[in-house]
């Protein structure tokens, strides 16, 4: 375990790498989502708006 | 205080009225280049009333030129060195300067809309557009650079060479900014995406034009990087225009 | 025939719903090839006989670079066709991909440069291809800044459009043009950023990544792609449903 934690004494190049690769997928898909969510939200809210006309 | 867009509508009524003179004869290509012709004749008319507008890239491009140096070394040696690249990041940063004046008044008065509008070919318009402003900056850059390499350090035979790199390089540097200066129409304070959008389009010329001086002043042979730096500004001729064109009738949307 | 299923990926209504269905089909695939990708990279491949274990990080960086270029590309094909067949829906994709592109060229340079430092003691060398990739992401900057300059999202999309068209035409020549720079100058090319000598067992989970990350960018794609269709839409009447649910 310790050898893998410290991957052939390049622990200091490989963990980071592998924390900013996995820090961009992760939020790549929290932007994603939330952009969905804020032109549902928006979309919604042009619905209502246009509703409430006459 | 510029007045609107009837001088331009005229100019372009003028070629159309040419154009139906010479009747069945007349080519629609013959318009577009009378029209662009007179395009060019406007613009260059228009730029030498605001002489002072004329010459700040020009100062801009002898100031930045100064500041190296300044900041470096006043070692002639030290300097020939650098020579070629700060010459060239001098011309680059003065020609986005410039940039911003190709369509800011012409946009603003109408006149571009007129040109959309006319029935004239964008294209060829804006290819006269494009060369007025050459004409009008990266002419006068070309025949600038010579004095600014002296004061590096250069030697006095490298000043043709270097005056012909700067000259087809600022062909190319015009035609790609043209795209730039387009897309970000009426834009306020649209300089520094201008130089986003124009910079990583005009490594490749920066990279050959810089080559180019670079061996003019080392005195070795410039022909292979003038030759692609003359490729690099026929495709702008070729390819800048219509896209110029197509972003002026997106912006004008 | 086949025109049909052209003209229904321009329409938004089906393009949303079809997107919602599909993403599980990428997502979950994509999650197992890319954590059967890391377990076979890190744990099952051996160390390489030349970098040892620092090797490993081609497993994230080739992944991270392939993406920049993939999304680029995708980027402008949807640009493209946005533009010459005036389709919303082509136009809504290119949008998609501009923040995971620039996002994961980001992530290229990083590991690129954590992979140099350690393997030929720099962290930042100006070859072609670190170069090229740092030119990307400023591609990627100029293309999200042009949307963001434009109010309108018609007149922002048909702009970026011929940008990105504008700037994968230019792609290549920028990429010459650096590769010949970078030979005259004679530079050691110290940073071979080539995939090692591949054993089998070193090869299939970098294939596993890269096929791994492929369908998380669909899937990604297929989320964001949904929120923008939605923007670009104003008649009422398949919103209403949609987006009460």
């Amino acid at each position: 375990m310790r050898q893998f934690l410290d991957m052939g004494g390049y622990a200091a190049f490989v963990w980071p790498a592998y924390l900013v690769t996995l820090t961009v997928v992760v939020l790549n898909i929290v932007w994603a989502r939330r952009a969905l969510e804020r032109s549902r939200a928006a979309a919604r809210r042009r619905l209502d708006a246009r509703g409430e006309q006459p | 205080m510029s007045t609107p867009g009837a001088p331009a509508a005229a100019t372009l009524a003028s070629a159309a009225t040419a154009d139906a003179d010479a009747g069945a004869g007349a080519t629609p290509v013959a318009g577009a280049i009378d029209a662009a012709r007179l395009a060019l004749l406007r613009d260059l008319k228009l730029a030498f009333r605001k002489r002072g507008q004329l010459v700040q890239p020009l100062a801009f491009f002898a100031l930045v030129t100064m500041l190296f140096p300044l900041a470096v070394s006043p070692e002639l040696s030290r300097l020939r060195e650098m020579a070629p690249g700060v010459i060239w990041v001098a011309a680059l940063l003065a020609s986005l300067l410039a940039l911003e004046f190709l369509f800011r008044d012409d946009a603003y008065d109408g006149t571009l809309e007129q040109y959309a509008l006319s029935g004239q070919s964008l294209t060829w318009l804006m290819f006269a557009k494009t060369a007025a402003h050459w004409l009008l900056t990266g002419l006068p850059l070309a025949l600038m650079a010579p004095l600014a390499a002296l004061s590096l350090g250069a030697p006095l035979a490298s000043l043709t060479g270097i005056v012909g790199s700067v000259a087809v390089g600022s062909v190319a540097l015009s035609l790609i900014g043209s795209i730039g200066a387009a897309l970000t129409l009426g834009m306020k304070r649209s300089g520094a995406l201008l130089s986003l959008l124009t910079l990583p389009l005009s490594l490749p010329v920066l990279i050959y034009g810089a080559r180019a001086t670079q061996l003019a002043i080392s005195g070795g042979p410039l022909l292979a990087p003038l030759e692609l730096l003359g490729a690099l500004a026929v495709l702008g001729v070729t390819l800048a225009p219509l896209a110029a064109a197509a972003a002026v009738r997106i912006s004008l949307e | 025939m086949t025109w049909t299923w052209f003209h229904r990926l321009a329409s938004p209504p089906y393009v949303y719903a079809l997107a919602a269905r599909l993403t599980p089909w990428f997502a979950w695939p994509a999650a197992l090839l890319i954590v059967a990708g890391l377990w076979g990279g890190l744990v099952l491949a051996p160390p390489d006989y030349q970098q040892g274990d620092g090797f490993r990080i081609i497993y994230v960086h080739a992944p991270s670079a392939w993406m920049s270029l993939m999304v680029y590309t995708t980027m402008a094909v949807a640009a493209a066709v946005g533009l010459i067949w005036r389709i919303k829906v082509a136009h809504a994709v290119a949008a998609s991909c501009a923040p995971i592109g620039a996002s994961f060229t980001f992530a290229a340079l990083v590991t690129g440069a954590l992979w140099g430092e350690p393997m030929w003691g720099t962290y930042w060398e100006w070859d072609p291809r670190l170069t090229s990739e740092l030119i990307l992401l400023f591609l990627y900057l100029g293309y999200m800044g042009l949307r963001a300059g434009i109010e309108d999202t018609q007149r922002a999309d048909r702009a970026s459009a011929l940008l990105a068209v504008v700037g994968v035409v230019n792609v290549p020549i920028i990429h010459y043009s650096v590769t010949w720079w970078n030979s005259l100058h004679q530079a050691p090319s110290v940073m071979r950023l080539d995939k090692p000598a591949i054993a089998p067992a070193m090869l299939l989970p970098l294939l596993s990544m890269l096929l791994g990350f492929t369908l998380y960018f669909v899937a990604l794609l297929l989320v964001r792609l949904r929120g923008e269709v939605l923007a670009r839409e104003r008649s009422a009447s398949w919103i209403r449903e949609a987006v009460s649910a």
